[in-house]
This record gives structure tokens, C-alpha cells and sequence, in this order.
């Protein structure tokens, strides 16, 4: 393969474009992982459980399918909130959550995965936009409109997590959970509470992430697994609850994913974000901005 | 009950229901019990690490696989005899669990957790882009015509093979949980860092238990191209191989070897049964369900019940 400007350049410009989508995917892992101390790996089963009804409003109403999920974000706050009071009964609560944690989120990963298999097949599905067909050219480069539009959402989404978390009380709250959850009780707050809204906001996103997930490529149950172990290797490659870390990270797995396609074929790409993960926990575990 | 003679009772037991085995005229029987015995290898296995040393392993599925393709590799490289198939599979396994280890295991036990499961997703892309094991297309394996020690089929000598494997990863098992390795494992379980201070080589024991599992892992994989004749990255690299070695310690109670065993029969008849009689993505899910119900309401699992039961019936 000759190695021109070209194809260097749309392998820059495609690889931020997935960095985007990356940062929404991992943002809320990094604030359930990163700050909450609580292992969500389930997260991505709730990325696509967004897909699946981004892709049945999108599919009966026709409606735009990014537009669907940040209506109904709240449903997916609300699930998180449950999810994190039977997290907090079962196991928080009684110091079990390093093993039987990991395992109840694995089960719910588990029976997320199995029960859209049962309604929906394994068949991938796709969603109808208006801009999905369209590809801006610049000189040599191409914008795919399916990737630039859920790109700029998805990094307003992110920096407004960060300075709703750096300047409001809630965030400095969440903020204060991760750093000394007993001064926090001292103060008068619940910290309970606060990892409840703090989880809930975690999950919001996951859906989000969700619809930019189907509207850049067609989505099928089981391919949440695969997004585990690049979410979990974004946010530690940015640094353990550092949200500007997340969306570096994000942006560094981006395009080391598209330069692997490019000039290694894309059936290597999964294999990089393990690679990336485990060169960060061998050479530098706290990350690239971690505290 | 010493070591010793458990390891001899187990494999008497194994050897008298492989000889009673002769008798059974049902083909299902030798299917079915393959496949139990299978996830009770796994099962054991997986405990070796989560239930003694409390590190959870979501990686199964890469290690079983791991030593599946080691028999393919074998295979198509020499046409090995089904003995070095299995003890190759048993040694890359464990290689493969100490590597892992050792790259993460110094760190939080998430993060052990975390690299499990995108190692089989590594492994899985690994596989599908290596033509010489078969690629994304899979591997035929001809099972040998000859069938060696006077069994009818081929496949009675893979389950004779499964039952012997069971009784070596039971022996192994209660071998670790019984000695000083034991209770090294159980007070990295307990408290890592009080552990550490007291002079348990906490890292050194880590990786011996990661090893041990994943060998044990690998083991139960290596008869697995045969037994199917046919193996493709999906089905060797299954999700499902992860949730029931998992749900089946759970289930049956981590703290011993023989909750694992309880576990791994009763999940794995009830999904025999309803593979038979329903489906078998409801069969997935009931396994999901109950990981997830037990877990939430009886943590301790069965063996914990019975614990309760015996300390009430004492008073």
C-alpha cells in the first residue's frame, strides 16, 4: 500500500471521528468507574440497549434517532438510579462488591445481551437519517455527515459533564464522593445519594452514546462485549476519573484503531484497545492525565 | 481425609463410572454428561482464582479456546496423539494465565477483571485472522477411526477423557483449598494488604492460583474439536463458557470444591433439559437470571445454606 498524504490525512480526520463517539461511550464509565469506585461492567449492554430504541422509535415514527435518545434520557437515568439502589442493598452495603459486584453486573450484561437476542435476533440493525448519506469533501479528505454529527454531540455531551462537574455544587458533591466519602458525611451529605444521581448520569449517557453508536454503523446485541474492554482502556489510558482524560483517551484510541485499519486491514482493530490497555497498566497505571 | 487418599478415591470414582459408562446403550447420555463434566472442569477451575483468592476471571471462553485451538494447531501441525493434545492445551493455558497475571495482577483486582474480558475479545480477533487454525471459517477435526482401549466410539474415549479430567481438576482443587497455599489464597481473599504485612507472598501465590486456573481452563477445551469434529472462533470463544463458570461456583458456594461441583451439575443438567425441551438462548438466559438472583439473595450459594442449616442443627 503506498502511503500518501491522503490517505494518512483520512485516517487522522476518521480516526477523531471515532474518538468521538469513544468519549461518550467511556464519559460514563468514567464517572462510575473513575470516581464512584463502582465496576459498571454492564455499561455497554446499556449503550445498546440506547441502539435498540433509538433504532424502534427511528424505525416506526422515523424520528432522528439522536434527537430520540436525549429525550429520553431521563428513562435511562431513572434505570441507573434503580440499578445503583440494588448495587448499593446488595453489595455495597455489605463490602462485597469487589467479586459479587463484578458478578452481578456481568449478569446483567449478561441478560441484556440474551433477552435482545430473544425479541430482535441477531440480525444487525440500521437507522434512516437525513445526513446519513451525505459526505462533505474538503480537498482530499472526507467528512462522513454520519460520523461528523454524532462526533460534535458527543464531545458537547462530554465537556458539559466536565463543567457541570467542576461548577456546580452536585459535581463538586460527586467530585468530593470520589476523593473522601466519610469528610463528605461529615458535611451533611449523603453520599449514597450522591452516587445514586452520579450513577444515574452515568447510565444517561450510556443510552446517548447508544443512538450515535447505530447511527455510525449498523448495531446486533452482542457486540456490546467488545466495547467493554475499549471503554475500560479509554478511561484508564486518560487517567482514572479525569474526564478531559477520557476524551484524550478517547481521541488517542481513535486513532490508533484507524491507522490499524488502514494499513493492517479493519478485522485487527478490536485487538488494539486491549494492547493499549494493557501497555497502560504495565507502563503507566495512572493514566495520561491521572492525578 | 488426607490429600492423598481423596486424589485416589476420586479417580477410583472416575474409573468405576467410566467402566459402568460401558453399559449405558444411550447416545444422549454420553452428549450430555460430556457437557456437565465439561463445565465442572470450568467450573473448579474458575473457583481456583474467584472463589479461593476472590480475583474474578471473565476470560474463561479465552482460555477454553486457547486450549481448543491448541489441539487444532496440533492437529493440523502432526496429527498429535489425543494425550500431547491435551497436555499442550493444559501448558499454553496456564502460560497464557501467568502472562495475564503477571501483567496485572500487581495491580487493583479489577483490573485483572477487566483484561479477562478483552482478552477473549483479543484472542477471538487473533483467531479469526490465523488461516492456519482455520480463520473465521473454522476447522474440521476427522476423529481417528481406530478407537483405542475397546470403547464402541471415539466419543466415549473424548467423555472417558472429560470424566478423568473432572476427577484431576477435583483432586487439584481440594489440594490447593486443604494446604498452607490455601489458606495463603484465603487471606489474600479476606484482606490483600493485612496479607501482604503478615509475609503471605501475596503476588507469588496470585499467579501460581492464575496459572493453575487457566491451566485447568485450557484442559477442559483440548478434547473440545474432537468431540464437535468441528470448530469455529464463535462457538470455541462462546460468551457462555464465562457466565456459568462464573454462575456456577456462585450458585453452588465459592468455598469449597465442592461447591463448584453442586453448581456445575445442577445448572448444567437444568440447561441440558431445557435445551432439549425449549431452546437454547432461554437456555442462556435462565443461567443469567439465576447468576443474578443468587448473587443479590443467596451470595453464599447453596453450600451456604447448608452451612446455616448444620451450624442450627448444632444448637
Amino acid at each position: 500500500m503506498e502511503l500518501s498524504t491522503a490517505l494518512v490525512l483520512n485516517a487522522i480526520i476518521a480516526g477523531l471521528l471515532l474518538g468521538g463517539l469513544y468519549a461518550a461511550m467511556s464519559v460514563g464509565i468514567s464517572i462510575s468507574f473513575g470516581m464512584l469506585d463502582v465496576v459498571n461492567i454492564a455499561h455497554p449492554a446499556f449503550i445498546i440497549l440506547g441502539s435498540y430504541i433509538a433504532y424502534i422509535v427511528n424505525d416506526r415514527l422515523g424520528f432522528d434517532p439522536i434527537l430520540v435518545s436525549v429525550v429520553l434520557s431521563p428513562l435511562f437515568f431513572a434505570l441507573g438510579m434503580a440499578l445503583y439502589r440494588i448495587y448499593y442493598l446488595c453489595f455495597e452495603k455489605r463490602g462485597q462488591e469487589s467479586l459479587r459486584g463484578l458478578a452481578f453486573f456481568f449478569g446483567i450484561l449478561f441478560i441484556t445481551e440474551v433477552a435482545l437476542v430473544l425479541i430482535f435476533g441477531v440480525d444487525y440493525r440500521l437507522v434512516q437519517t437525513a445526513y446519513g448519506q451525505t459526505t462533505w469533501r474538503l480537498g482530499a479528505v472526507d467528512f462522513p455527515l454520519r460520523l461528523v454529527v454524532p462526533f460534535l454531540v458527543s464531545v458537547t455531551m462530554v465537556v458539559s459533564v466536565q463543567l457541570f462537574l467542576t461548577h456546580t455544587f452536585f459535581g463538586r458533591a460527586v467530585l468530593a464522593v470520589a476523593q473522601d466519602q466519610l469528610a463528605l458525611r461529615l458535611m451533611g451529605v449523603n453520599p449514597v445519594r450522591v452516587k445514586e444521581l452520579a450513577f444515574a448520569l452515568s447510565i444517561a449517557t450510556a443510552g446517548v452514546a447508544g443512538a450515535f453508536l447505530i447511527v455510525i454503523q449498523p448495531v446486533q446485541p452482542s457486540i456490546g462485549r467488545e466495547f467493554i474492554g475499549l471503554a475500560f482502556a479509554v478511561c484508564v489510558l486518560g487517567g482514572m476519573g479525569s474526564i478531559w482524560g477520557t476524551l484524550l483517551g478517547a481521541f488517542v484510541l481513535g486513532l490508533a484503531e484507524s491507522f490499524t485499519s488502514t494499513f493492517f486491514g479493519p478485522s485487527w482493530a478490536p485487538a488494539v484497545s486491549f494492547g493499549l490497555l494493557l501497555a497502560t497498566l504495565a507502563f503507566k497505571p495512572s493514566g495520561l492525565l491521572g492525578r | 481425609m488426607s490429600n492423598r487418599t481423596f486424589t485416589v478415591m476420586v479417580f477410583a470414582i472416575a474409573i468405576a463410572i467410566i467402566m459402568a459408562s460401558r453399559f449405558i446403550p444411550n447416545e444422549y447420555f454420553f452428549q450430555a454428561a460430556y457437557t456437565v463434566l465439561q463445565f465442572v472442569v470450568l467450573a473448579t477451575a474458575w473457583n481456583i482464582l474467584g472463589g479461593y483468592t476472590g480475583y474474578v476471571n471473565f476470560g474463561t471462553a479465552a482460555f477454553f479456546a486457547v486450549g481448543a485451538y491448541s489441539t487444532v494447531f496440533l492437529y493440523n501441525a502432526f496429527q498429535a496423539p489425543l494425550v500431547v493434545m491435551i497436555l499442550a492445551g493444559t501448558l499454553v493455558a496456564g502460560l497464557l494465565g501467568l502472562g495475564v497475571g503477571y501483567l496485572t495482577l500487581r495491580l487493583r483486582g479489577v483490573y485483572f477483571a477487566i483484561a479477562t474480558l478483552a482478552l477473549a475479545v483479543v484472542l477471538y480477533t487473533f483467531v479469526i485472522n490465523w488461516d492456519y487454525v482455520g480463520g473465521a471459517r473454522g476447522a474440521y477435526l476427522l476423529q481417528p477411526r481406530e478407537v483405542p482401549f475397546g470403547f464402541a466410539r471415539y466419543t466415549h474415549l473424548l467423555y472417558s477423557a472429560m470424566v478423568l479430567m473432572t476427577a484431576a481438576a477435583l483432586a487439584v482443587a481440594r489440594a490447593i483449598e486443604t494446604s498452607t497455599l490455601g489458606r495463603g489464597l484465603a487471606a489474600i481473599r479476606d484482606d490483600e494488604l493485612a496479607a501482604e504485612s503478615a509475609g503471605v507472598p501475596t503476588l507469588r501465590l496470585k499467579l501460581f492460583s492464575a496459572t493453575v486456573s487457566g491451566a485447568l481452563m485450557g484442559m477442559a477445551g483440548t478434547t473440545f474439536p474432537y468431540y464437535l469434529s468441528y470448530i469455529e472462533p464463535s462457538s470455541a470463544f462462546s460468551l457462555s463458557y464465562a457466565v456459568n463458570s462464573i454462575a456456577m461456583p456462585l450458585i453452588g458456594g465459592m468455598m469449597s470444591w465442592l461447591g463448584p461441583l453442586i453448581g456445575a451439575i445442577l445448572l448444567g443438567s437444568i440447561q441440558q433439559l431445557v435445551q432439549v425441551t425449549v431452546s437454547s438462548a432461554w437456555n442462556l438466559l435462565i443461567v443469567g437470571v439465576m447468576l443474578v438472583l443468587f448473587v443479590t439473595l443467596a451470595p453464599n450459594g447453596i453450600m451456604g445454606w447448608v452451612d446455616a442449616w448444620r451450624k442450627r442443627k448444632d444448637r
